[in-house]
């Protein structure tokens, strides 16, 4: 009979076999938060009258959401968490600066392959990559955690996606996620594990994986799975017990093998089309970086396209590191460089203009093409400004041309 | 049992439209509720009344975890949020706060704007002018939290160690 990779995570948590549908509550082995989540966890565990937390190295915090802070209110707040965090103990802090939460945590080391991990923020899936069980939750639910050491969750089934082939030239993951989100529908996958497997994924670099776990909460998933391999454990610096699913699941196929780069237009994610058909509409702004492709991969291919171009005048290319590890190893490679001198600004690592409060805000009918993983309604800004969602590839060429463009022009 | 005035809304309401990133970042607690689903029509918050009852499509509260989103719609009076169905995130910090949520499937068309329905937690049952809808009942697990009037109660009801 078998089950999935996700059942047998949560049985060895709850230690007892858990099955598809059941309500358990079970201990949490990580937990982290960032600055925009953190006041209103402080606020609910006052409420709770919870003076110590039961452990404060099974947490971590990371301050990106406002980096720094871009108004007094944001500081005011920042400096409660910071408070709540030296006098909690938490060691595993990180204040302004370090980067973004689901970038820093894992290239930390913090969390194990087979562990349960649970983040106040909803792209907490992104550590869904690394065979683990990770998801989202909001201020209250972290509280609890942080009061009690555990959390209550509905076994998810399993939706898992096939992606056969391997993924060419200049198609990256953030294209194959993108056709991923087109099939699957902005809820098909509510209250489901995604379970994201073959040759494609096999292949891709840890960083590409988590690209792809990134956006499953655009789907509705509580968690992007993928299977621990080899890369996931020189990525953590660790090891862990390796889960796979072995029961039957709903399964759906995607040929990453033969892919053309995919743009998600304005509105809803899964609006997605072949970058072909939009080419040539005129951009104000480029974006690269967010936890969705703000890594070394997507700045290296990014570089490749402009390096010895410029950003097209009329078009303002705002690049953003995902964590100064990043942003150290892009400096010390000369990436930064060949940004700059393109004409492209660089901003602090963190969130960046992803949420839409600063580092890039967009005005009234103003368009972005952005790699990171939203674009709602507003979402960077003004209610009626645009954004597509595309790849850290298209993004360098669009920049570059003031315009969508097929990466797959530029050598 | 919540009987109130309906606000009709599509599928997938985000978090952004619900409230957006600009207003997260304020110690004043009370400017979330005057900016609520602003993204999609601003007049909202002005116009709604206290026990008015907002329906939607599916996948209502998708994106971001940002409990302000929960916050802002019951502390602008709203009763009741009842929809085709919900993101798992946005139900989970409702839950936790005492927002009702009621998940109805056929709502969305049963329904019009303004017109007053009825919605009774305890028989799972959406009454509109036209018809009576069943609703899915919530989990009795989650019940209990609810009837605790929220997470934080029930911990402090409970204050189990894991």
């Amino acid at each position: 009979m078998g089950s999935t990779a996700v059942e047998k995570i949560i049985s060895r948590s709850a230690g007892r076999s858990v099955q598809v549908g059941e309500f358990v509550e079970v201990p949490v082995d990580f937990a982290y938060f960032h600055d925009g989540t953190g006041p209103l966890i402080v606020d609910a565990l006052a409420k709770m009258g919870v003076e110590k937390i039961i452990d404060p190295d099974r947490v971590g915090i990371v301050f990106d959401h406002s980096v720094p802070p871009f108004n007094d209110q944001a500081a005011t707040l920042q400096a409660k968490v910071r408070k709540f965090a030296r006098a909690q103990g938490i060691s595993r802090f990180h204040d302004l600066g370090e980067g973004i939460c689901h970038q820093v945590i894992p290239e930390k080391g913090y969390v194990s392959p087979g562990t349960i991990v649970i983040g106040a923020d909803s792209h907490s899936c992104t550590l869904g990559c690394f065979g683990l069980f990770s998801s989202g939750v909001g201020a209250t639910d972290l509280a609890y955690i942080l009061a009690t050491g555990g959390t209550w969750l509905k076994v998810p089934e399993t939706l898992k996606v096939e992606c056969m082939g391997a993924l060419k030239g200049k198609v990256s993951s953030k294209d194959l996620i993108l056709e991923i989100v087109k099939m699957v529908g902005t809820d098909g996958a509510t209250y489901k594990a995604l379970e994201f497997c073959g040759e494609a994924v096999r292949q891709m670099s840890q960083s590409s994986r988590m690209t792809m776990s990134n956006m499953a909460v655009e789907m509705g998933a509580k968690t992007g799975f993928m299977e621990a391999d080899s890369k996931t454990f020189e990525f953590l610096g660790r090891t862990g017990p390796v889960f796979r699913t072995d029961s039957p699941v709903e399964t759906m196929a995607v040929d990453a093998g033969s892919l053309d780069p995919k743009v998600a237009c304005p509105g809803s994610v899964a609006n997605v089309k072949s970058v072909s058909e939009v080419e040539g509409t005129p951009i104000d702004q480029a974006f690269l970086g967010s936890c969705t492709n703000g890594r070394y991969e997507d700045l290296f291919e990014a570089a490749k396209i402009i390096k010895g171009k410029k950003v097209h005048r009329d078009t303002r290319f705002i690049v953003i590191a995902a964590s100064k590890a990043i942003q150290l190893e892009a400096q010390r490679n000369g990436l930064m460089d060949i940004f700059q001198e393109a004409g492209a600004i660089i901003g602090v690592t963190g969130c960046g203009p992803c949420l839409g409060v600063h580092m890039g805000v967009l005005g009234e009918n103003e368009v972005c093409v952005s790699t990171s993983n939203r674009n709602f309604i507003g979402r960077m800004g003004h209610p009626k400004s645009l954004v597509y969602l595309a790849s850290a590839q298209t993004v360098a060429a669009s920049a570059a041309e003031g315009k969508i463009t097929d990466p797959r022009r530029f050598a | 049992m919540l009987k109130g005035r309906v606000w009709k809304f599509g599928d997938d309401v985000d978090t952004d439209v619900i409230i957006p990133a600009k207003y997260l970042r304020s110690v004043d607690q009370t400017i979330w509720p005057k900016h609520v689903l602003e993204g999609l029509d601003p007049s909202f918050s002005s116009r709604v009344k206290p026990g008015d009852i907002i329906v939607a499509g599916k996948n209502f509260g998708c994106g971001s975890s940002r409990e302000q989103a929960a916050l802002a719609i019951k502390w602008a009076g709203v009763a009741a949020v009842v929809a085709e169905s919900f993101a798992r995130i946005f139900f989970r910090n409702a839950i936790n706060n005492g927002l009702p949520l009621v998940e109805c499937r056929g709502v969305s068309k049963a329904v019009e704007e303004g017109e007053v329905i009825e919605v009774d937690l305890d028989r799972s049952e959406v009454r509109t002018k036209k018809e009576t809808l069943r609703s899915v009942p919530l989990p009795p697990f989650l019940q209990e939290i609810v009837n605790s009037g929220g997470l934080v109660e029930y911990y402090k009801a409970k204050k189990k160690v894991h």
